[in-house]
């Protein structure tokens, strides 16, 4: 079993055989070949390539962080570092009696305000339309924004969310991952936020090396000592 | 075509051409991802005295909108001669030939693109060529296809380029500049390698069927060898630190 994980590059053969084709690959006759550059994972039925370059694509209940960019009377348009532009209409902020003539839209959200969000609905024919209306969402008041890849969002998370905690935890700081790449960081200690603003860069250059986890854990030990 | 230059000697008796390489030997190759930060996706390419340079934005918003599609992406490729490529000045507006070139490398890229996956949007390949001595066309197209796998566009396959072509009655690898003026035929051929198709072929002299057959061949090798050069620009790129 070559279950092994590969660097691939578009047009290579990851595999053949009967497996299910899914992230970034496609099945030409019985060769299954990656669409990206990045690293491919065989499971027991399916094969997949997790990229490392790209744009992000919106995905229904994924978390992003925009920035507004402008507003109609109706609706913000946020930039959620995709090739779409977030919808945020009224309502979700107004509630349900909002009335165009009545509220100011730029009462609430300015352009160029930061909006943790999440993607209620997206399909190939509209854009993407995002949310607010939850836990944890809304406009964003303090801390600096990190632009990362979004490819290299999954790393920063890392298995079960090993990578983040190791970070918050040694940091003290309070991180919201976008999984567009936008991610933001906020913290009592100014050190605080100048080691996890590092530990994240560092994430982001450094996405593919193996045991990167202690790596980290080693970077914000030796600055802490220091 | 015809003959401009009768000086020269396109290949001696011992089979070597007029810069020293066997008839079967392209030109050195070096070519490096990346490189350009504001790009999406970025290339630089020297193919023997041609230096190229690509930078690829996408997808991104179309504008002007009235050419976007709603079915599909589209792709838009501009292919550009600094006033500085050539010997004398070149005119920096865009040429016919600059025209036809952009057309024909976005109708090779096309095929090897999923533009399907985006669509409402565009991909857009700049393409500038520094320095020009014969066969700009397929080393931009080998560029581009580089930056665009840099900048993540989900490919079918990469597409590797690389002409052939027929001077002193003998079918050549990779025609430079010389033998593209002064030799019979020049085809510069656009192959994609894992799935063994052609994406671009055209032929500017005359071929035999038989010659024809000959060079196509030739080429495809020589696009092989393109390819494995683009894997390892890549390949340096993203997994240059050899740990995994």
């Amino acid at each position: 079993m070559e279950n092994k994980r590969k660097y691939v590059i578009p047009g290579d053969v990851v595999t053949t055989g009967p497996y299910r084709p899914e992230q970034n690959v496609i099945l030409d006759g019985n060769k299954i070949i990656s669409t990206t550059i990045g690293i491919s994972e065989i499971y027991d039925d399916s094969v997949k390539v997790i990229p490392l370059t790209g744009k992000y694509i919106p995905k229904i209940n994924d978390l992003v962080i925009g920035k507004v960019v402008s507003h109609t009377s109706l609706s913000w348009e946020l930039d959620i570092n995709s090739c779409y532009v977030g919808f945020l209409p009224a309502q979700d902020v107004f509630g349900r009696d909002f009335s165009a003539h009545a509220d100011e839209l730029s009462s609430k959200l300015k352009s160029g305000d930061l909006v943790a969000a999440r993607i209620a609905n997206f399909d190939r024919t509209r854009d993407p339309l995002v949310t607010i209306a939850d836990r944890d969402l809304g406009k964003i008041d303090s801390g600096d924004l990190i632009k990362i890849s979004p490819s290299k969002v999954p790393r920063l998370i890392g298995k079960k969310g090993t990578m983040i905690q190791t970070i918050e935890m040694a940091t003290n700081a309070a991180i919201t991952i976008g999984q567009n790449g936008w991610v933001v960081v906020s913290c009592e200690s100014p050190e605080g936020l100048l080691k996890a603003k590092k530990a994240i860069q560092m994430v982001d250059e450094k996405a593919h090396v193996a045991n990167l986890t202690d790596q980290v854990k080693e970077m914000l030990e030796s600055k802490g000592e220091s | 075509m015809g003959g401009r230059d009768t000086e020269i000697v396109l290949l001696d008796e011992n089979g070597i051409r007029c810069d020293g390489r066997k008839v079967d030997e392209p030109r050195r190759i070096m070519i490096k991802a990346g490189g350009l930060k504001n790009a999406d996706g970025s290339a630089y390419i020297e193919f023997g005295d041609n230096k190229i340079l690509v930078g690829v934005f996408g997808p991104r918003d179309v504008h002007p909108k009235h050419m976007s599609n709603t079915d599909t992406g589209i792709l838009r490729v501009r292919y550009h001669m600094e006033p500085f490529s050539v010997t004398e000045r070149k005119n920096p507006a865009p040429s016919r030939r600059e025209i036809e070139i952009s057309k024909v490398i976005k109708e090779a890229l096309e095929p090897a693109i999923m533009l399907d996956k985006f669509p409402r949007t565009a991909v857009d390949v700049y393409i500038e060529v520094l320095q020009a001595d014969g066969g700009t066309r397929c080393a931009a197209l080998s560029a581009a296809s580089v930056a665009l796998a840099d900048a993540g566009i989900p490919m079918r396959d990469m597409v590797a380029a690389c002409a052939a072509g027929k001077a002193a009655d003998t079918i050549i690898l990779d025609v430079n500049n010389e033998e593209d003026q002064a030799g019979q035929a020049d085809m510069p051929i656009g192959y994609m390698p894992s799935t063994d198709k052609i994406t671009l072929l055209q032929l500017d002299g005359v071929l035999t069927p038989e010659e024809f057959k000959k060079c196509v061949e030739t080429g495809i090798k020589g696009c092989k060898i393109v390819y494995e050069l683009q894997k390892k620009a890549l390949t340096d790129k993203y997994f240059g630190n050899g740990e995994k």
